[in-house]
């Protein structure tokens, strides 16, 4: 499975703005974007050309038509869940319905990692889902498949890190409380 | 550093309005509401200054990772990033090196400065930090610096935790990707990764052994084994349940390992016999309906169609593929759509049997389905399809809007028309095509791109030597390179020339087509300097026979030496700029005023001076008016661009495409109406007939393939009736597009009937045989009306049996298996053809006085005049028994005669025996009485029941049968059976006689399956051991042989010296007293040097 490795992008979640969507229907095509990561070396200018194309694309797509997408000389695998797409750029001879199953098991690590995962998880903990998926995908190459041996290698790291967490003060707590109040507003 | 600050802030005015409030950017310890520039401000600020808190610095860096992801400019932090996983304890140092892996590409130069501490982290004592050390390893590292780390990953191969060794074998792999030959040293490491005793460790080793086989896969065919037994633990539960998902054991490494093993067992037998068993196990394991068993199934699908293909797996394997065309969930419909395309040049067959459901496709709401069933129609492109092909092709194009789509279709359109439509396409399409690819879209960057495709493309096209293109095609592609040659950099022109020269040198090349390459040639030396092809070039074509090849030679040359001249005649990219004409000629006034000077006779239009020729000569003019002008026009437009011939050659061949093109309406029309007229002339009956005899066929397959197949309405009324018109269009595409994807012969003929174009594969077989028999009996026919002298040899007899379709061939030998399998081919279309005819007598009760003509024609043979002229030789020619005549036999031969009795032999050769059936004819004008026939005991033969036979009396001039079954006692492979007949006419009077039989007679063709051979041969073949038991006192070398010779039933041929050679039977089965059990006994030299060491050890 080298997908990744050689092309494009990998996960790049979008996420459509429910609520700019009743205000102004232009603006609500534009998702915006969770969380990227690029297995292949491309240039700033390139990799927002193709984000901005991307999210075009997939947005526009209708819910019963088929997850898979030709574009250029990609595939390009996505799936929603709730208001989340997740998509996948993969080589032509790479196995379609393996990759959305990628997908699944990805959306099953942060589930369990975070307890019912919801968009908000992943905007305030961003750093964890990067930790997740390097974790779980290395390269552009699945590297393991098991979610038991996932979440343990996560943890490992976190007791680390939670142990020197609380010998610094609550400046960071305060920070995202700050941010959150602002989002709600 | 500040500097870069403000870069960034005057880069981002007014961006940070529309930011998401979420990822706000609140500057560390600011107040809530700030406005947004001076929020990023703020961060950038604390991000500066707090160098030496790590703590507020881990914070900063999570931020800008969130702007960087939203593109904001954010690389005054890299350094930062770096700094952060150097200095950082493990905390910061996870958030530095995600941020460098975020941030940096494995290009970057700041890359440089992570290396130390990757070095660093790799020795620490800490798991964690090796951890992360092997993950940014695995994602991003600078080439040159791989030496530097490669003995350290190396040392992480024997660590004792699983995860370390997986990431190290991770890490491996990246460097593999980016620099192979930076690990060249390592490969059995590889090889102990893949024996590790943890299944991840495994999985990631892998990953480099499929990048190796992609590249190299002979090298690694001896871990065929180890892969396949690997798949055979995964595919049986092995593995530990934590490798399950969805309870499927380990789906990611069995799909791995299916990609390796169809990559390794490509073309390769011997590679694939090992792996059929297992993908076999694979196919009946995946049976759970869900996603990630059909990804399974879907690997092992094309797996066994990459490896060298077994049937059996074939089989199952299209019957996945039906699962996943036909499954109502889109995902499975699209990998189905994209198995068939992988598979259709393998199997055209698979497509037919999909064919609704592919057309069905066609009309799909969804883009990318119908994007993979055009591509799945281009792949079946052929001469007869490709006009409804390209028609869909171009409706597609019409509706998407997509750039990259576009390009590559027109590419594939073009290409697909020319390469496969050829000569037969109207002159206007490629002219349309040139005119698209010169004045092209709105968008310069999309020209530009599909220009560059088609250059790069055609160029690709004339890399294969010796490939015959349409000449169209070649026109076209001397066009567009002459064009837009220079579009592509990385060609060197003088490649592009060299390529058009040995075009020009091609014989099948038409003048025409030369004279577009010669103004290719002339665009492309106008823009380089001169070259030495242009000047050979010249060379060679300046004494060229061709007048117009000669100008363009001598117009090249005369360019080549101005060069100004020729880049202001020839400017880049002038095609569609528009050229003034100056019709007037002004610019020769002075040339004429100058000639009128000098006495010239003013200039006279050319009719003027036709006129007057004509008042003056007051004679009867002979020519017709109109010819002087239409060659003046043709002189003058052969200097054009494009040559009339075109045009008449497009008018006469394009004949054909329009019938097909027309075809859906024209049907209905044409339906009954007997074609008569072709194209070659009036059509021959046999055409017709065959042609009435396919229409009805149609019926009994049309009842085995329920409704997916059509029928022609006019035939079948009250099924067409109820289809309805959407299904009956569907149909008729279905038609036009699965055209010539059957046996050949079946197209030429559905080619031109107009109806009835179904084209199942298990039909079009039937009209093959039909066809196959119609001529052999055509054949019969014309040897027994026209080659009388033949019968002698090849006795057919035509016979009607009480009026019936009934028809029987009698065959005179029997060695030609083929022609035995014609005869067969040929009783089993009879008997279908009465069928057919029953079913069409009832269809259709006024065709019936032209079929029973059609008949008539077959049946009734001229069989007296057959008979008549053969008896006219001999008079008294022996006819075989009714019963008998069906039975291979051969001709009668004279054994002896006198001057009152003539025995005659036949041979008739049973299932089971030889029937020797003799002729006693009485050439006299009296009765012959007692007449007695006696063979003589043989040692190979023996004659079941009686040896004698005896005739009371025969009649005069009338003639006697008997009939003996002989068997053959003593394999042999020719021997004499004597006899002698006695008759009383006047006096006794004995008759001696002599038959040769040869082992040919008693050998009868064996049927049996292949299944059944196989065991057989592997039953008989030298591998089967059987121990003999010798007596001690059997020491003499014959005796030996002949214990061998009895056990092992062979022949002993001839003894020289100490070699001993021994016959090898061929299967065919000798009659008793054998009875079939001796068989093949192959490579007789193996058996023979093992008989010599029995020998040795029997004689010491």
């Amino acid at each position: 499975m080298r997908k990744y490795q050689k092309k494009q992008l990998d996960l790049l979640k979008s996420y459509v703005d429910r609520e700019q969507e009743q205000t102004d229907l232009k603006i609500s095509r534009q998702g915006k974007l969770r969380l990227q990561k690029w297995y292949v070396p491309l240039s700033d200018k390139e990799k927002k050309k193709i984000t901005r194309e991307l999210v075009q694309t997939v947005l526009a797509r209708k819910p019963k038509m088929c997850s898979f997408l030709e574009w250029r000389d990609l595939k390009i695998v996505y799936k929603r869940y709730a208001s989340l797409y997740f998509c996948c750029a993969i080589e032509d001879q790479d196995n379609e319905l393996i990759t959305l199953e990628i997908i699944h098991r990805y959306v099953e690590l942060l589930d369990k990692y975070f307890g019912s995962v919801c968009e908000l998880d992943i905007i305030f903990n961003f750093e964890k889902a990067y930790f997740i998926l390097d974790e779980f995908l290395l390269g552009g190459e699945v590297q393991e498949t098991s979610k038991k041996n996932v979440l343990k290698a996560i943890e490992q790291a976190d007791l680390l890190q939670e142990a020197q967490v609380m010998i610094y003060d609550d400046i960071l707590e305060d920070t995202y409380m700050e941010t959150y109040e602002s989002y709600c507003e | 550093m500040s500097d870069v600050v403000e870069r960034t802030l005057s880069a981002l005015p007014g961006l940070l309005g529309q930011h998401d409030p979420g990822a706000g950017p609140g500057g560390a310890g600011g107040p809530g509401r700030v406005s947004a520039s001076s929020r990023l401000g703020s961060l950038i600020r604390s991000i500066t200054a707090l160098t030496s808190k790590h703590r507020l610095m881990k914070e900063c860096m999570v931020r800008l990772i969130y702007c960087e992801m939203l593109g904001y400019e954010s690389s005054f932090g890299y350094i930062h990033a770096i700094k952060l996983a150097q200095q950082g304890n493990l905390l910061e140092k996870r958030v530095g090196y995600l941020a460098v892996s975020l941030f940096l590409h494995e290009n970057h130069e700041l890359l440089l400065l992570l290396v130390n501490t990757v070095v660093k982290d790799l020795q620490s004592t800490n798991l964690v930090e090796v951890c992360m050390a092997l993950t940014v390893v695995s994602q991003i590292f600078p080439r040159e610096m791989i030496p530097a780390v490669l003995p350290l990953i190396e040392d992480k191969l024997q660590h004792s935790k699983e995860i370390i060794r997986r990431k190290a074998v991770q890490a491996l792999y990246k460097f593999y990707v980016i620099a192979p030959n930076q690990v060249q040293h390592i490969h059995d490491k590889f090889r102990k990764a893949l024996c590790d005793r943890d299944a991840g460790v495994m999985a990631a080793s892998l990953h480099i052994y499929l990048q190796m086989i992609k590249e190299n896969s002979s090298g690694y065919k001896d871990l065929t084994g180890s892969f396949v037994t690997i798949l055979k633990q995964v595919v049986g539960g092995k593995l530990s349940a934590d490798f399950n998902y969805h309870s499927v054991p380990a789906p990611w490494l069995q799909i791995q390992l299916l990609r390796i093993l169809g990559l390794l067992g490509k073309d390769d037998p011997r590679t694939s016999e090992v792996m059929y068993d297992v993908l076999d196990e694979s196919l009946r394991r995946a049976e759970i309906n869900h996603n990630i068993t059909y990804a399974i199934l879907f690997e092992c699908v094309q797996t066994i169609y990459t490896i060298y293909p077994k049937s059996e797996l074939l089989e199952k394997a299209a019957k996945c593929i039906g699962k996943f065309v036909l499954s109502p969930k889109i995902n499975l419909k699209y990998l189905g759509l994209k198995a068939l395309t992988y598979v259709i040049q393998q199997d055209p067959n698979l497509a037919l049997q999909h064919q609704m459901t592919i057309i069905e496709c066609l009309d799909h709401p969804d883009p990318i389905i119908k994007r993979e069933t055009l591509e799945l129609l281009y792949r079946i492109t052929n001469g007869q399809n490709v006009v409804v092909i390209v028609q869909k092709m171009l409706d597609y194009l019409k509706e998407s809007k997509e750039e990259y789509t576009i390009i590559s279709l027109v590419g594939k359109t073009m290409n697909a028309v020319f390469s496969v439509g050829g000569d037969v396409v109207h002159s206007d399409i490629p002219n349309n095509f040139l005119r698209l690819l010169a004045e092209g879209f709105d968008d310069g960057k999309e020209d530009h791109q599909l220009r560059m495709y088609a250059v790069q493309s055609y160029l690709a096209l004339l890399e294969e030597e010796d490939k015959l293109y349409p000449q169209k095609f070649l026109q076209v592609m001397s066009w567009v390179l002459g064009e837009y040659f220079s579009l592509v950099t990385d060609v060197d022109p003088e490649v592009i020339l060299t390529k058009l020269h040995s075009l020009l040198r091609k014989t099948f090349v038409t003048s025409e087509t030369k004279a577009w390459i010669m103004a290719a040639v002339t665009k492309i030396a106008s823009h380089t300097s001169c070259s030495k092809t242009v000047e050979e070039l010249i060379q060679e074509l300046s004494s060229s026979l061709d007048t117009c090849l000669r100008q363009y030679a001598f117009e090249l040359k005369q360019l080549c030496e101005d060069k100004a001249l020729m880049k202001s005649l020839l400017p880049f990219d002038a095609s569609c700029s528009d050229l003034v004409v100056d019709a007037s000629l002004s610019f020769l006034d002075g040339f004429v005023a100058e000639g009128l000077d000098h006495g010239a006779a003013p200039y006279k239009p050319h009719h003027q001076r036709q006129e007057e020729k004509l008042s003056q000569e007051k004679a009867l003019n002979f020519e017709p008016y109109g010819l002087s002008f239409a060659s003046s026009v043709s002189s003058s437009g052969v200097t054009g661009r494009q040559s009339p011939t075109g045009l008449s050659f497009a008018s006469d061949t394009s004949g054909n495409s329009v019938e097909t093109g027309h075809k859906e309406t024209n049907t209905l029309k044409l339906e009954g109406v007997r074609k008569l007229w072709g194209k070659e002339g009036y059509l021959p009956k046999k055409e017709n007939k065959t042609e009435k005899g396919n229409e009805p066929q149609a019926v009994p397959c049309g009842s085995l393939l329920a409704e997916q197949v059509g029928e022609p309405p006019a035939l079948q009324p009250d099924q067409g009736a109820s289809l309805s018109e959407e299904d009956k269009e569907k149909q008729q595409l279905a038609s036009t597009l699965f055209i010539g994807l059957g046996s050949s012969a079946g197209v030429s003929l559905m080619g031109k009937t107009d109806t009835a174009t179904q084209k199942f594969k298990r039909k079009s077989k039937i009209n093959e045989t039909q066809q196959l028999s119609e001529e052999a009996s055509d054949f019969q026919n014309s040897a027994a009306s026209d080659f009388g002298p033949l019968l002698d040899t090849v006795p057919v007899n035509m016979e009607d049996s009480e009026g019936s379709t009934h028809r029987r061939l009698r065959k005179a030998s029997p060695c030609s298996s083929d022609i035995v399998e014609d005869n067969l081919a040929f009783e089993t279309s009879q008997s279908l053809r009465k069928s057919v005819l029953d079913e069409r007598l009832s269809a259709n009760r006024l065709s019936q006085p032209s079929l029973f003509a059609d008949s008539n024609i077959e049946i009734f043979q001229p069989s007296p005049s057959a008979q008549s002229e053969s008896a006219s030789e001999t008079p008294l020619v022996p006819s075989l028994p009714e019963e008998l005549e069906g039975l291979p036999h051969s001709e009668g031969v004279g054994l002896c005669q006198s001057d009152a009795l003539a025995l005659h032999l036949c041979k008739v050769w049973t299932d089971d025996s030889l029937l020797l059936v003799v002729f006693v004819s009485n050439k006299t004008t009296s009765a012959l009485g007692a007449v007695n026939l006696v063979f003589e005991e043989s040692e190979h033969f023996q004659i079941l029941e009686s040896a004698t036979s005896q005739f009371p009396v025969i009649e005069a001039q009338s003639v006697e049968h008997c009939q003996k079954c002989v068997r053959m006692n003593k394999v042999c492979t020719q021997a004499i059976l004597s006899g002698s007949v006695s008759y009383q006419s006047e006096m006794e009077t004995r008759l001696e006689f002599s038959v040769t039989l040869s082992l040919m007679d008693f050998i009868r063709p064996m049927e049996m399956t292949t299944e059944d051979f196989g065991k057989l041969w592997l039953s008989l073949s030298n591998d089967v051991k059987q121990n003999i038991k010798m007596s001690p006192c059997q020491d003499s070398l014959s005796a030996a042989l002949d214990t061998l010779q009895q056990k092992l039933k062979l022949h002993r041929v001839d003894i020289i010296d100490t070699l001993i050679s021994i016959t090898a039977y061929t299967i065919w089965k000798v009659l008793p007293p054998d009875d079939g059990t001796v068989c093949s006994l192959c490579q007789p030299k193996g058996e023979g040097t093992a008989m010599s060491g029995d020998r040795d050890e029997s004689g010491g």
